[in-house]
């Protein structure tokens, strides 16, 4: 959870008078809200922690950031689906199914 | 050397750590604050890699781990209520309260979701008007914004039925309470790289002068941990105490303005218990008063809980930097990710979770080689 991604933002749009892009994660693709980067465009990165843009990042040191996380897993650990791992760690079965992997996509 | 192939760029890392080992003349402690750090640096060896004299004392920092027990047993509490839907992040669902954690309460008929963003709690809420939404606000500095930008929303919007389970915790009190500890041995701080994208650095050249303490802004990348090690030795070695940013690609001195505005609007500071470790003044958040309705504790009364902490459990003193998790005597036996007694077990960035994940082999392997052949 603490682990904060970079993200490419692919659009922009205005939700409930909020500022909202879709954001890359070396192809994961996520709702994110930009009011605490409102000047970010399209295109541009930007360290992403809990849907919401933080700062701004240079294009190289995001892609290497990314390709770093996808070698150790923590892309998945960050994206995958949560009942599943807890599930998996606790050695027991999963309370959440289809309906828990939807949640996370939402 | 071992590990250092794994490094993204093994030429440079060969390069940061020949500049350690020549600089360094005394041992040091260095206490890395983010968990984040811990996970690198245990996953790539780096303390391994490091000279004997550097010492690498992990901190605090894992918002999962010092969420205090009685927290999660509100959380368990509210969570079992019937027409509540309880929103988390994927991280707290196997954190033990007394007795059982919120993979249980989902098992035995609690609706509990799991959410990648708080504003995706916020849109339960809006689809389910007639049931009351609860979110699970734990977190540092990072964390804290995106929550106070989804109870403004709830306002600004009029969505009644959500409201914060709120645990924010700071990062600076938790620097001075270490800094007056009576046992503590740190002497140098790598500060927590994407707390400072939010807060800035404002709040740390204060510290540093009074404790006489060097701190060095610190990302959480394998080279980023190096580097901030070797301005870290160079300052002690050089007698200096000052605040230096060895993360300037994702920290702004200035931080992110519109987050800490939020945060002074929806937020106000409190004294908050830290799991293991006890209360620490001014070191969290909680809803200021103009949020009040907003407030899960205060919507649901939950009193009469009998919070008890495993007796076992070491995670105090590991989270203080005072134990090595495997010097635990659980550690590995009673508690494993399987069966965690403590939350620095079972949290993806907790120390002891860290240990058996990377290092349990080395471990096991040391102390075979260590204990006299019968
Ligand atoms: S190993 Fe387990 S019991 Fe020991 S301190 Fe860590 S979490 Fe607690």
């Amino acid at each position: 959870m603490c682990l904060a991604v970079p993200g490419r933002v692919l659009d922009i749009e205005e939700r409930d008078g909020t500022r909202m892009a879709t954001v890359d994660f070396g192809g994961v693709v996520k709702e994110v809200c930009l009011e605490y980067l409102p000047d970010l465009q399209v295109g541009e990165y930007a360290i992403v922690h809990v849907g919401f843009a933080l700062q701004r990042l240079d294009e190289e040191s995001a892609k290497q950031t990314l390709e770093l996380f996808a070698t150790l897993g923590m892309l998945q650990e960050e994206f995958g689906d949560p009942w599943e791992l807890a599930a998996e760690a606790s050695g027991s079965p999963s309370p959440g199914g289809i309906e828990a992997s939807q949640e996370v996509q939402q | 050397m071992k590990y250092i192939d794994e490094f993204q760029d093994p030429g440079l890392a060969r390069r940061l750590l020949d500049d350690i080992h020549s600089t360094v003349t005394r041992p040091w402690a260095l206490m890395e604050v983010c968990g984040g750090q811990t996970h690198t640096i245990i996953r790539h060896g780096i303390d391994q890699l490091l000279p004997d004299q550097v010492e690498l004392i992990h901190g605090p920092g894992c918002p999962v781990c010092v969420t205090p027990l009685e927290v999660i047993d509100k959380a368990l509490e509210i969570a079992s209520r019937p027409g509540v839907i309880f929103c988390s992040f994927g991280d707290m669902l196997r954190v033990p309260g007394t007795g059982r954690d919120l993979f249980q309460v989902r098992s035995e008929g609690g609706d509990v979701r799991v959410v990648y963003s708080p504003l995706d709690a916020l849109r339960v809420a809006q689809q389910n008007p007639e049931r009351e939404v609860v979110f699970f606000g734990i977190g540092f500095e990072t964390t804290a914004p995106p929550n106070a930008m989804t109870v403004y929303q709830a306002r600004k919007l009029g969505i009644p039925n959500f409201s914060l389970l709120v645990s924010h915790v700071r990062v600076p009190p938790a620097i001075e309470a270490i800094m007056q500890s009576p046992n503590c041995r740190v002497q140098a701080f790598l500060a927590a790289g994407h707390v400072c994208s939010v807060m800035g650095i404002g709040e740390y050249p204060e510290l540093a002068e009074r404790f006489r303490v060097p701190i060095v802004v610190t990302g959480f990348e394998p080279l980023d941990i190096l580097e901030g090690v070797r301005r870290t030795v160079l300052q002690l070695e050089r007698g200096e105490h000052t605040v230096d940013n060895a993360y300037p690609r994702a920290v702004r001195p200035e931080g992110n303005r519109a987050a800490q505005a939020m945060l002074e609007d929806v937020f106000e500071v409190t004294d908050r218990a830290w799991r293991g470790i006890g209360v620490i003044p001014a070191s969290g958040w909680r809803l200021s008063s103009r949020y009040r309705d907003y407030d899960a504790e205060h919507r649901f009364s939950v009193t009469g809980i009998d919070t008890r902490e495993p007796a076992e459990c070491r995670s105090g003193e590991v989270l203080q930097g005072l134990l090595k998790p495997h010097e635990c005597e659980a550690f590995g036996t009673t508690c494993t990710p399987r069966n965690p007694l403590g939350a620095t077990m079972v949290s993806s960035e907790g120390a002891c979770a860290a240990y058996y994940l990377y290092r349990r082999l080395d471990i096991t392997t040391a102390s075979l080689e260590a204990s006299p052949v019968v």
